[in-house]
């Protein structure tokens, strides 16, 4: 990457720390993290990084001159022994100079101003398309809902997405509330950060232009478990997003004949408080205080992005969630061993 | 050399020094002189400060490696409550209000404050604030036997602080500490206010108040208008919680955001009263080790005075991501980018006070050239964070939290660090250690520099703030692992800072009236000072009076 070359040898310039975390930033950010904000893969997150450059320039810039000109006039202007005892000349001020760097700072400002206002208005004042999907996000104490009003789909931590074309876009706009307290959307990779704010409705929107997994987590303090509210988005072609949605469509799979213990897990499910929190469509779990379960074991992972979705996981999840997420909502229900085995059975059959 | 009013002032209080007190505990309780209430206050912030210390360290040896189990998740969310209330509420306000007590009315000719039975209780109702505030490690549990210390953040952001998310008696402490400390702070600031604008002796006009009385005319005219909308909101927040009133409460229709403004109209001005007091150090220590006149007098008051001004039209910029809508984000984008121009003057100021000057390398200058340089660094992180964009990435990161903790060690700290080797032989009579300073500042520039300088990395990779843990493999760990060892050596460097303190009040140097070659009257007056300062009140000619006395063929008077 260009800007990479360009900046990566900032840290050599000037021993001052501040810059060689700039350097080292700038390494590490385009080799290693999933998460950086200078490995932009959505139109938002490029407009920001395009300014950031900018900002990164001119303030690296400011900085080279002020401190050197600080260091220079600490080393020449340094007190030395064979200095003699008289006082420098006293000089008490200039209106000239004075004037010059206020003048100058103050067209620094305006340009900055005028660049930042530009992508504000590119990112949160452009029209939406008649080509955007629409998808409500809901922050809850400690996961994310989403549901897809006019695809009619439900689905909780893993948010489905299609690819766009900047040719034809099909950008995702997310209209985002919060249940209980706030907390806030980043993927730094697709866009800046949105606050997710009970009792108030936020947009913003995100157009991954390559197919992947696009990490993230809440990024307001939201309580106990605000750590492990992770965001995991998965962009795919518009065919394999068609075909996740039409298999998030059907309602839950009910008929286990041929696997017995699903089947008894299904009625210890539905025997238990369970459905008081949770949804399985087409059944008479309809709670809406935790994740709807109708497509689980379709999901790479449980606990807000956590935990691998595997039985074992599973199983352990299911007899106690404090021992995994402290702090997380749902209570272990006690139950035992036979019944965590059939529940765990039932719950993984859940594609 | 002349018999000037000053000079009869420093011999007639020679001769009264001396007279013990007769019981020390109950002279210190019962005390209205406002250089025993700055020095307490002074000590109860350090107090505070190693405790806010033990806190951040204990935070960085959590996360320093990922999935750590050192503390549970709840006992880490109350750290970095408390870490922050205690540091902003009980270590910088107290801290600099003692400076200030203790300072304002010796440099403007004053025997004492305006108000000293105010400055009393000021100073007593926030010290209680902040014992009520650790009291809920012990009486927080309350009814329901949920958790103890607050651990809903420093701002506390609605509704997490409503009583179903935030059940028992934490949050209630956090609320009546904070609105405690805010009726002490207010107290304080007009008593500030009120003794600059009144009780200057004769001959000091506005245009020749030390800087440093200037820029805390500024800061306690700030008190004034921040503080009372978070004191305000701590009350609507008690009524939510115990009346049934539904100002924050969204499940009834308040407002989340409605609290964030309240809040943030504190907040911000809030960096610049703890930032303003740090510029008056730096504006008295540089000239007097520079040996030049400040540069530029008038613009460094105008300037102050416009950052006051500007820093009230800011505070959204904490708000970037609730979702404002364009115009909201473009005007606090301006405003913020456009306070850059103020702050600018004044290091392009001191950059002349130094340019042209001899500079003396003692550790009080030390510090202040720290201070320069890393002021510099954080104000251009701030001017990333003003473009509103970039922000919607960096904001509640950690990048955050680098950029302000920039200001607030690498700015305020390093600057009250060189206050206090300034102050020092004044207050005590004895010189602090010059050798342990230098170990001081070096390790404490380089543990500095280690954390806050990396810390800026997580943030920019996506590590937001407030987290207790987190996965390997994100590209956070390494740099955490550094970031932790940086605040070791830091830990280290106060420790050396403490032992200075207390070694040098037995066994310092003698320092005499002047060990600078100071300029304002502070200097003219026995170290320490007699409780009433001044036997007969000074008179001033002009900015620096001590440098008349001592240059008569060149003094500032003429110049005036």
């Amino acid at each position: 990457m260009s800007c990479f070359d360009k900046y990566s040898t900032m840290g050599f310039s000037n021993g001052e720390g501040g810059l060689a975390a700039y350097g080292a930033t700038f390494f590490a950010a385009s080799t290693h993290s999933p998460t950086s904000i200078f490995d932009p893969a959505a139109t938002p997150a490029h407009s920001i990084f395009g300014l950031s450059m900018l900002v990164l320039s001119v303030t690296l810039a400011i900085f080279l001159i002020v401190a050197g000109l600080l260091l220079y006039a600490l080393i020449r202007f340094r007190h030395r022994p064979t200095d003699s005892d008289r006082e420098p000349p006293q000089i008490y001020g200039s209106n000239q100079i004075e004037l010059s760097w206020t003048v100058i700072p103050i067209l620094i400002v305006v340009m900055l101003f005028l660049t930042t206002t530009r992508v504000i208005l590119g990112t949160e004042a452009i029209p939406k398309p008649s080509s955007a999907m629409d998808v409500i996000v809901i922050g809850h104490q400690f996961w994310w809902e989403y549901r897809y009003p006019r695809l009619g789909v439900v689905t909780a931590n893993e948010l489905h997405v299609p690819i766009s074309d900047p040719a034809r876009p099909t950008p995702t706009y997310l209209t985002m509330s919060s249940v209980d307290v706030s907390h806030s959307f980043w993927v730094p990779r697709l866009a800046g950060k949105m606050d997710v704010i009970p009792n108030r409705v936020n947009v913003m929107w995100i157009d991954p232009l390559q197919a992947g997994i696009y990490l993230g987590q809440c990024a307001q303090y939201c309580g106990t478990q605000h750590a492990k509210m992770l965001l995991r988005v998965y962009a795919q072609s518009p065919e394999d997003f068609a075909a996740w949605v039409n298999q998030q469509k059907q309602p839950a799979r009910q008929d286990f004949t041929g696997n017995p213990v699903a089947a008894e897990g299904q009625t210890v499910f539905m025997h238990n408080a369970c459905i008081n929190c949770h949804t399985v469509a087409g059944t008479v779990a309809n709670g809406r205080f935790g994740p709807d379960l109708t497509h689980l074991a379709s999901r790479d992972t449980i606990s807000s992005g956590t935990i691998q979705n595997t039985p074992e996981n599973m199983r352990k999840w299911l007899a106690d969630p404090n021992s995994m997420k402290p702090g997380s909502l749902m209570p272990s229900m006690h139950l035992n061993d036979h019944d965590l085995d059939v529940l765990t059975a039932y719950l993984t059959q859940l594609h | 050399m002349t018999t000037t009013p000053v000079i009869q002032a420093i011999d007639e209080t020679a001769d009264t020094q001396g007279r013990p007190p007769l019981n020390v505990v109950y002279e210190w309780l019962t005390t209205v002189d406002h250089k025993k209430i700055g020095l307490m206050y002074i000590v109860y912030a350090l107090i505070f400060l190693v405790i806010g210390g033990i806190e951040a360290v204990l935070m960085r040896i959590q996360l320093a490696v990922p999935n750590n189990h050192f503390v549970s998740p709840q006992f880490f969310n109350q750290l970095f409550t408390m870490h922050g209330t205690t540091m902003v509420f009980f270590v910088g306000m107290p801290i600099l209000f003692g400076f200030g007590n203790y300072l304002i009315p010796l440099m403007i000719g004053a025997r004492d404050m305006a108000f000293p039975r105010l400055n009393a209780f000021s100073f007593w109702i926030s010290a209680f604030a902040g014992v009520l505030l650790y009291y809920s490690y012990i009486g927080g549990s309350g009814l329901y036997a949920a958790g103890s210390a607050p651990d809903v953040g420093w701002f506390a952001y609605a509704p997490l602080t409503a009583k179903i998310f935030s059940p028992g008696h934490s949050t209630d402490y956090w609320t009546l500490a904070v609105f405690l400390s805010g009726v002490g702070s207010i107290g304080t600031a007009l008593n500030i206010v009120t003794t600059i604008i009144s009780m200057r002796c004769k001959g000091m006009t506005m245009g020749r108040m030390p800087l440093l009385v200037w820029l805390y005319l500024v800061m306690s005219s700030l008190v004034f208008v921040t503080v009372s909308p978070l004191t305000a909101a701590q009350i609507m927040l008690t009524l939510d919680r115990y009346l049934g009133a539904h100002f924050f409460d969204t499940q009834a229709g308040g407002s989340a955001v409605l609290w964030m403004h309240f809040f943030w109209i504190f907040g911000h001005p809030e960096v610049y009263v703890l930032v303003l007091p740090a510029f008056a150090f730096v504006n008295e220590i540089v000239p007097v080790f520079s040996r030049k006149a400040i540069f530029g007098y008038p613009a460094m008051v105008a300037a102050s005075v416009g950052i006051g001004f500007i820093s009230l039209s800011v505070w959204a910029h904490h708000m970037f991501t609730v979702g404002l809508g364009p115009a909201g984000n473009t005007f606090f984008v301006f405003a913020t980018m456009v306070i850059s121009v103020p702050t600018g003057i004044k290091i392009f100021n001191w950059l002349a006070t130094i340019w042209g000057g001899k500079v003396i390398f003692a550790v009080p200058m030390m510090f202040c050239v720290g201070f320069l340089f890393q002021f510099l660094i954080a104000g251009l992180t701030g001017i990333m964070l003003s473009a509103a964009p970039f922000d919607w990435q960096l904001s509640n990161s950690y990048f955050v939290v680098a950029h302000f903790h920039y200001v607030l060690v690498g700015a305020i700290l390093f600057a009250l660090f060189a206050a206090f080797y300034y102050w020092y032989p004044k207050v005590t009579g004895r010189m602090m250690s010059e050798k342990l300073g230098k170990w001081h500042f070096w390790l404490f520039v380089i543990g500095f520099h280690l954390t806050f300088d990396f810390m800026h990395v997580p943030g920019l990779l996506g590590m937001p703030r407030r987290i207790y843990t987190y996965e390997a493999g994100r590209g956070w760990e390494s740099w955490n692992l550094i970031i932790g060892i940086g605040a070791a050596i830091q830990t280290v460097a106060t420790l050396i800072f403490v032992y200075n303190l207390v070694k040098s009040y037995f066994r310092g140097e003698i320092a005499g009236h002047d060990p600078w070659d100071a300029w304002t009257l502070e200097w003219a007056i026995p170290s320490p000072p007699p409780s009433y300062n001044f036997a007969i009140d000074p008179t001033v000619n002009s900015r620096r009076p001590l440098w008349d006395l001592k240059h008569p063929e060149d003094s500032d008077s003429s110049y005036e």
